[in-house]
């Protein structure tokens, strides 16, 4: 589809200058919110739309963590860079266990069983000390990036959040457009051909589910950083229902859809903030209406109208 | 001649986007046994199912007993007097023989009753309490026949009954159809042994990539053997 | 006459609760693995069903005047016939789709009704007066009579609707058109209708938990959530789908909780997960499970 690339490219630079010019525009703190939800959302996209795996406990990643970069920077005082990095090993570790049991099953079992290891991490988070229990870790200071560039200022942290947001999206869009991310859409539409072919359909998944841990562990990370706190919120079976919000909302297996996604449900977030049971009403009309009605989400609708028009044009002009 | 008991006309059928079928005309009057034959992907299946309602997307005429059939899920078809015996047989594992025979209810009047089913498959009656799954494969094509003879159904479509069985188990099946057609039953069969069918159909059709491209009766069959084996790729 | 330096009535006391919570381990896992025996979808929503049978015999009290008996009777009527209703609107439209559509409507349901009732009711509880009075003086403990009546109830009911499923025509329907629901509508069943009723079936199954419920638990909002990841890890260990597992894993896992509570009151809370690891780890289609879910 030559016509589409100039305006993808187009697009791409638009979206860049809009998020570099942003904090000029919005409050540094919410933007930064968004880019890490929208970071978990697209690592869950990557799972659920591309691999077609649903995981319920995604915030077992965020969430953990969070609580581990906080407990980095702050009692053992390391480079926020390191932190970050301890914050999603520590996530894709869980993954690696979590995936070891919950891949061998297939569809619903696999959801089911990603939500029971989920609630044993909150409660394992409730009750071990070195979380905080209900209180969480508080104050988690900030540091200097890479010893030198203090990240106090909520300017400067937005830049490298956005840095390491952006990483991990292209990480994504690589790792869908490499050979491997073909196996995955091969696995996802029709795993007993993909095992026919020969591919070790386990260790594919398995490899997915583990970077998809790790980029949701980086988005857990950074939010501790932005807002200086880890709590018992980052690992509950609401954060994850809020991800999965995002990502059916956006539209599954799209680039931008977390994206939109994110903006969304932080958006409602924001403006019901002091009513949470509307806000959980709210989630559960939207959740069934999309289901119902929106299937393929707003980027998926999107792209569909803009396929169906491009089909006109082609059509009237023969 | 008499309204047939089943009609086809300009039968049109699509799995997803590929279509099936291109043109299916023909008909079956009460008391019959009718073959499809045709070489494997010919559309004889499809027809079968298309009749019954398991296709999502059929076009063209079907009239059961002179009510209009096209389009009606499988339960009205099935309310119409008709009964399928698919090819997989579909015996349920998880169901005992004789819950197995049982479950199909009885929709109409003038169906067999239990024991005059176990006198015509007495080697039912012997394994009634055994699990569906621990069945032969002949025992498993003789239980899918037998569950569907309580119903009341009138026209029975059969979908190769003799496939993969030995052939002692083909003839048991054989003298089985002779002795239905003799209670009554109207049969639409899809068989690819040439053989079999030529024994026991009255009429035929032959089908080739969705169409009609012969029919005729028992003694075109018996006559002009070669041209139609030819015709199915033996 | 002390085990381990515990005394015998906090052993009985244990038990009991044990008992308790594995009656409705085992009755909320008995709908589910019915609703997903056949439809093949995870009723998220069954904890809020659940939560919405409470709330229903607690307004039936309160509005009506009519009691705990009446509430055991109606309130299951009610939940089976709205749940039938989702079923027949709204499920019905992502028959031929991918099941996770189903989970996430049922989430979002779940959702809508805990947000609405916290939005009217708050987190705290409704009292709901417990219908059976005094309880049977063993020599070394005290059994609550209202306790005892659950546990008995609960047995029953699963029983019967185990004999229900592997017994009866009905349940021979079920069980096939699980298998192959095709053929069985080539047989004049009307399969649609049975997805419906079965969906009823297992959200009245859910309803007649919350009632049973009332007078033990506080009736709120959030008792459904609670005790629905629980319930999810309980299905998983019984088997998905097994309704032998869900009863046998319901009951066990309660008791496990209890006596764990008694020994390891620390790890009382996750230890039907840790269960649930072991299991998976080998035997990970359950313990009843076939394998083929």
């Amino acid at each position: 589809m030559p016509a589409t690339r100039p305006l993808a490219i187009g697009l791409l630079l638009v979206a860049v200058l809009a998020l570099v010019a942003a904090p000029f525009l919005a409050y540094p703190v919410f933007l930064m919110k968004l880019l890490c939800w929208a970071l978990l959302a697209a690592s869950l996209n990557l799972l659920v739309g591309h691999v077609g795996l649903l995981s319920f406990g995604h915030a077992m990643f965020f969430g953990s963590a969070a609580y581990v970069t906080a407990h980095a920077v702050k009692v053992w005082s390391l480079d926020p860079v390191l932190a970050v990095m301890a914050g999603s090993a520590s996530a894709a570790f869980i993954g690696l266990v979590g995936g070891l049991l919950a891949i061998r099953r297939m569809g619903t079992a696999f959801s089911m069983i990603t939500l029971a290891i989920a609630q044993l991490v909150y409660f394992i988070a409730l009750r071990s000390p070195f979380t905080g229990g209900e209180d969480g870790i508080q104050d988690v200071p900030r540091g200097r990036l890479l010893g030198l560039l203090p990240l106090d200022s909520d300017l400067t942290m937005y830049y490298v959040v956005l840095v390491a947001v952006c990483f991990g999206f292209w990480l994504i869009y690589r790792t869908v457009h490499s050979p491997f991310g073909h196996v995955l859409a091969a696995i996802r539409d029709s795993e007993p051909r993909a095992i026919s072919l020969g591919y070790r359909v386990n260790q594919y998944k398995l490899t997915a589910y583990v970077l998809s841990a790790s980029l949701a562990g980086l988005a857990g990370a950074l939010k501790a950083l932005v807002f200086q706190i880890a709590t018992l919120t980052d690992v509950s079976w609401t954060t994850s229902g809020e991800a999965l919000l995002m990502v059916i909302v956006g539209g599954v297996n799209t680039l931008a859809g977390p994206l939109v996604g994110a903006i969304v449900v932080v958006a409602m977030q924001n403006y019901f903030a002091s009513f949470a049971e509307v806000v959980l009403m709210l989630q559960g009309l939207v959740f069934i209406v999309v289901v119902l009605v929106f299937r393929r989400g707003v980027v998926g609708e999107w792209k569909a109208w803009r396929q169906r028009r491009q089909a006109q044009a082609s059509g009237a002009a023969t | 001649m008499s309204e047939p008991l089943l009609r086809v006309q300009d039968l049109a059928a699509w799995y997803g986007e590929t279509q099936s079928l291109q043109r299916i005309d023909l008909e079956v009057h009460t008391g019959e046994v009718v073959c499809l034959l045709g070489r494997n992907g010919a559309g004889k299946t499809t027809t079968l199912r298309a009749i019954m309602g398991l296709l999502a997307r059929c076009q063209g005429r079907i009239t059961i007993g002179g009510q209009s059939a096209l389009g009606l899920v499988p339960e009205k078809v099935a309310r119409l007097g008709v009964a399928y015996c698919p090819e997989e047989r579909g015996i349920f594992a998880s169901l005992s023989v004789e819950e197995n025979l049982l479950l199909p209810p009885v929709l109409a009047p003038g169906g067999l009753s239990v024991d005059e089913i176990y006198e015509l498959f007495p080697n039912l009656l012997s394994r009634r309490a055994s699990g569906g799954s621990k069945l032969s494969g002949g025992e498993q094509q003789m239980l899918a026949i037998a569950r569907i003879l309580r119903t009341g159904a009138k026209l029975l479509l059969l979908d190769e009954p003799t496939e993969g069985l030995a052939p002692v188990i083909v003839e048991a099946i054989g003298r089985t159809i002779t002795q239905l057609q003799a209670r009554g039953f109207t049969i639409l069969m899809v068989e690819q042994n040439f053989r079999f069918a030529s024994r026991l159909a009255d009429r035929f059709y032959v089908i080739d990539e969705g169409c009609v491209v012969e029919s005729g009766d028992r003694h075109v069959l018996a006559n002009d053997t070669a041209r139609i084996e030819s015709l199915l790729g033996v | 006459m002390n085990l381990f330096d515990i005394p015998p009535a906090a052993i009985v006391g244990q038990l009991m609760v044990g008992l308790i919570n594995g009656s409705f381990y085992a009755l909320l896992s008995l709908g589910l693995a019915i609703i997903f025996g056949l439809l093949h979808i995870v009723n998220f929503a069954h904890g809020a069903q659940y939560m919405l049978g409470a709330f229903i015999a607690w307004a039936m009290l309160e509005y009506l005047g009519l009691g705990y008996w009446w509430a055991l009777l109606i309130v299951p009527l009610v939940t089976a016939c709205l749940g039938m209703l989702i079923e027949r609107t709204m499920l019905r439209r992502l028959h031929g789709l991918d099941p996770v559509y189903a989970l996430l409507l049922t989430f979002g349901m779940a959702l809508l009704l805990e947000g609405a009732f916290r939005l009217k009711f708050g987190a705290t509880g409704q009292p709901y007066a417990s219908p059976l009075e005094g309880g049977i003086r063993l020599p070394f403990a005290y059994l609550p009579a209202y306790r005892v009546w659950v546990i008995a109830a609960s047995l029953v009911i699963c029983l019967t609707t185990w004999w229900f499923v592997e017994r009866t025509r009905f349940g021979a329907y079920l069980r096939a058109a699980h298998e192959n629901p095709q053929l069985v509508r080539t047989f004049g069943i009307r399969v649609p209708l049975l997805l419906t009723l079965t969906y009823g079936l297992g959200v009245g199954l859910a309803g007649l938990g919350g009632v049973m419920a009332a007078p033990i638990y506080q009736v709120n909002p959030l008792m459904g959530s609670n005790l629905i990841v629980v319930v999810f890890a309980v299905v998983v260990i019984g088997g998905m789908g097994s309704i032998i597992g869900a009863i046998a894993a319901g009951f066990g896992l309660g008791v496990v909780e209890g006596l764990t509570r008694l020994l390891a009151p620390d790890y009382a809370g996750i230890v039907v997960f840790i269960v649930m690891l072991l299991v998976l780890a080998f035997k990970p289609a359950g313990l009843f499970g076939r394998g083929d879910l």
